[in-house]
């Protein structure tokens, strides 16, 4: 309640008109400046995330309100072997999505960390795949992919002579799931390794000069300097990475819309498929809601497993 | 080029009592180039793939027995005119254009009200409302663009470009105010009080002071903003229905793509111009780009 004294300050000479008394009235202007930012989040966030648990527990499709129907939604995606597709093919598209993104995203950064020329250039080049709209690039690997016209079958079996066929990239279930895994590999290496970049420079390379000087070889900098101080910023840059890779929807609806034989549905497309193209809103929102508890468990996991070594060592505070 | 100049002769000095050199600076081509170039070849060879079919007339594009596939023998621009002439793309060009400046300019606004209320007017309970805003940013589109889609129905927005400007701010407002309060942060807080004293009113104090100081920041975010509202496609596929209000995103996915046989030439030309005003965009402010994206994850 400090605030209060503030106020008659503010106004001690000159006697403005009202409005401007009242914007310079503390409380007031900090509920006129939160009203748009919180009104927006409250009305198309807050209020349909309530909204999405509350449909998942009711029978509504396109164009009719439905009733309470209870558990019933989750009780059928439990015996739909589909949902079930889904949730594998999501844990394990996350899990070795986020395991390529950052092994290989950590190691350009730690390349892109040296002194060359063109250094700026180079790491402008780089963010590219990550600002172009992710359907559009998607559409290139699909065109990639063409089971007929690959330009990987090509070089493959004709300027190699490694195969005697084309790759049916996206015909049967697994190796459509791991061309998928492959183009979200693709294009989220940037945002890792710029992320991590960043960190890498804030640190202090007197740490190196001193374990140099104690005769520390290049790995033993690597793993007892580099890692344990990027340990932060991985743990947040990991928790981005794992909430959107899950919840991904854009590469697989552009390049295989959860085919071939439904085999590369993620639990959003699924949801879209069910939810907005087949109608049944509530068991679309009964499978978008499903989604929640792996969220919360991957970014607890990934949050506290990663960030939990820096307070053991009792740096909480900076 | 008094780089290149001065660079070998640092080398050599530095090389001269070391009789590895050869073999050092081999090590270093093939630890650090040798990596580098596969990594920028493979993350640009999907645009080089791009760019090249759209320029390759369709009896190139299907016959790589004849024609070498990595390089265009008569480059045509069919592909291209097509998709201007005979199809919206110029209005989806538009439509994108409107809904990415609308958002941007929405959320721009009421995350810097937001932010400056929560970094300067520090209020009991300011942390907090800034972690609410934070965790907002953990809520994927995924999950809410079913009940959205409902919401929109309600409010009579259905089809609308309207409804893509006001929904695009539940990512963007949360992204902005946190990149706008650590540059609020970083500007020093006697400024503000010289001015208290000198008898501004707080509004005052925003528009003449802590705005033009924050500059940067806000272009940062501005540009950020406009990114993301250009590339989201999830909501702009649920919401839109008719083929003249799409985004560009989704009117070159659902528009072009039609029956079994793919015209590649004009799928790969509607990527790359519909990729083009954002690449543009942002080599023109690469290094916001860089700062904004760095910025936010260090906050």
């Amino acid at each position: 309640m400090s605030v209060t004294t503030l106020p008659p300050l503010a106004l001690a000479h000159r006697q403005p008109n009202w409005l401007v008394r009242l914007f310079d009235y503390k409380p007031f202007l900090i509920a006129m400046c939160l009203a748009p930012a919180l009104g927006l989040l409250a009305v198309f966030l807050t209020y349909p995330l309530g909204l999405g648990i509350w449909l998942a527990f009711t029978d509504t499709t396109i164009g009719r309100k439905g009733v309470y129907v209870g558990l019933e939604n989750f009780q059928y995606l439990l015996t739909d072997s589909l949902w079930w597709n889904a949730v594998f093919y999501s844990v394990v598209y996350t899990g070795i999505a986020t395991f390529g993104k950052f092994a290989l995203g950590f190691w350009l950064a730690l390349l892109l960390n040296n002194h060359f020329p063109f250094k700026s250039l180079l790491r402008a080049i780089i963010l590219l795949p990550w600002i172009v709209p992710t359907v559009l690039s998607a559409l290139a690997f699909w065109w990639i992919y063409d089971p007929q016209f690959s330009i990987i079958s090509y070089l493959l079996v004709d300027v190699l002579h490694w195969r005697t066929s084309n790759i049916d990239f996206l015909g049967s279930p697994w190796p459509a799931r791991f061309s998928l895994i492959a183009a979200n590999i693709w294009r989220g290496i940037p945002f890792v390794a710029i992320s991590l970049l960043a960190g890498l420079q804030t640190i202090s390379p007197s740490l190196y000069e001193a374990a140099m000087l104690d005769g520390a070889s290049a790995w033993q900098r690597f793993r007892y300097i580099t890692f344990p101080m990027m340990m932060p910023i991985l743990a947040i840059v990991m928790t981005f990475s794992i909430i959107f890779t899950f919840t991904d929807f854009q590469l697989v609806y552009a390049i295989t819309r959860g085919g071939p034989g439904n085999s590369t549905h993620l639990l959003a497309t699924l949801a879209f498929q069910r939810g907005i193209a087949g109608g049944e809103l509530g068991e679309g929102a009964a499978i978008a809601v499903s989604m929640i508890p792996f969220l919360v468990f991957a970014t607890l996991f990934s949050y506290f497993g990663l960030a939990r070594r820096k307070w053991q060592q009792g740096e909480s505070n900076d | 080029m008094t780089d290149t100049v001065a660079q070998p002769a640092v080398a050599d000095a530095k090389a001269a009592p070391d009789t590895m050199a050869w073999d050092s600076g081999l090590r270093r081509l093939m630890m650090i180039y040798l990596p580098l170039g596969c990594f920028v070849l493979i993350l640009l060879f999907p645009f080089y793939w791009m760019a090249i079919t759209s320029f390759k007339p369709n009896a190139e594009l299907m016959n790589y027995k004849e024609h070498n596939p990595f390089w265009i023998s008569s480059p045509t621009l069919a592909h291209i005119k097509h998709l201007l002439f005979n199809t919206a793309y110029p209005r989806w060009l538009w439509t994108t254009m409107t809904v990415a400046i609308g958002s941007t300019t929405l959320s721009l606004i009421a995350s810097t009200l937001a932010a400056y209320a929560i970094e300067r007017l520090r209020f009991r309970g300011s942390p907090y409302v800034g972690l609410g805003i934070y965790l907002a940013y953990l809520v994927p589109p995924s999950i809410l663009f079913i009940p959205l889609a409902t919401v929109v129905v309600q409010f009579g927005l259905f089809d609308s470009p309207m409804a893509l400007i006001l929904v695009y701010p539940t990512f963007l407002v949360p992204f902005c105010t946190w990149l706008l309060i650590g540059y609020f942060k970083s500007i020093p807080y006697e400024l503000e009080e010289c001015a208290l004293v000198d008898g501004a009113t707080r509004l005052q104090i925003l528009r003449r002071i802590t705005l033009p100081l924050a500059v940067p920041g806000l272009i940062s975010a501005g540009i950020f903003s406009f990114t993301l509202s250009w590339n989201e496609f999830i909501y702009a596929l649920a919401f839109i229905q008719s083929g003249a209000n799409k985004t560009v995103p989704v009117a070159i996915l659902t528009e072009l793509v039609t029956g079994d046989v793919y015209q590649w030439g004009a799928l790969m030309a509607g990527s790359l111009l519909g990729s083009l005003p954002v690449a543009i965009f942002y080599s023109l402010f690469v290094d916001y780009y860089v700062s904004s994206l760095t910025g936010a994850v260090k906050e």
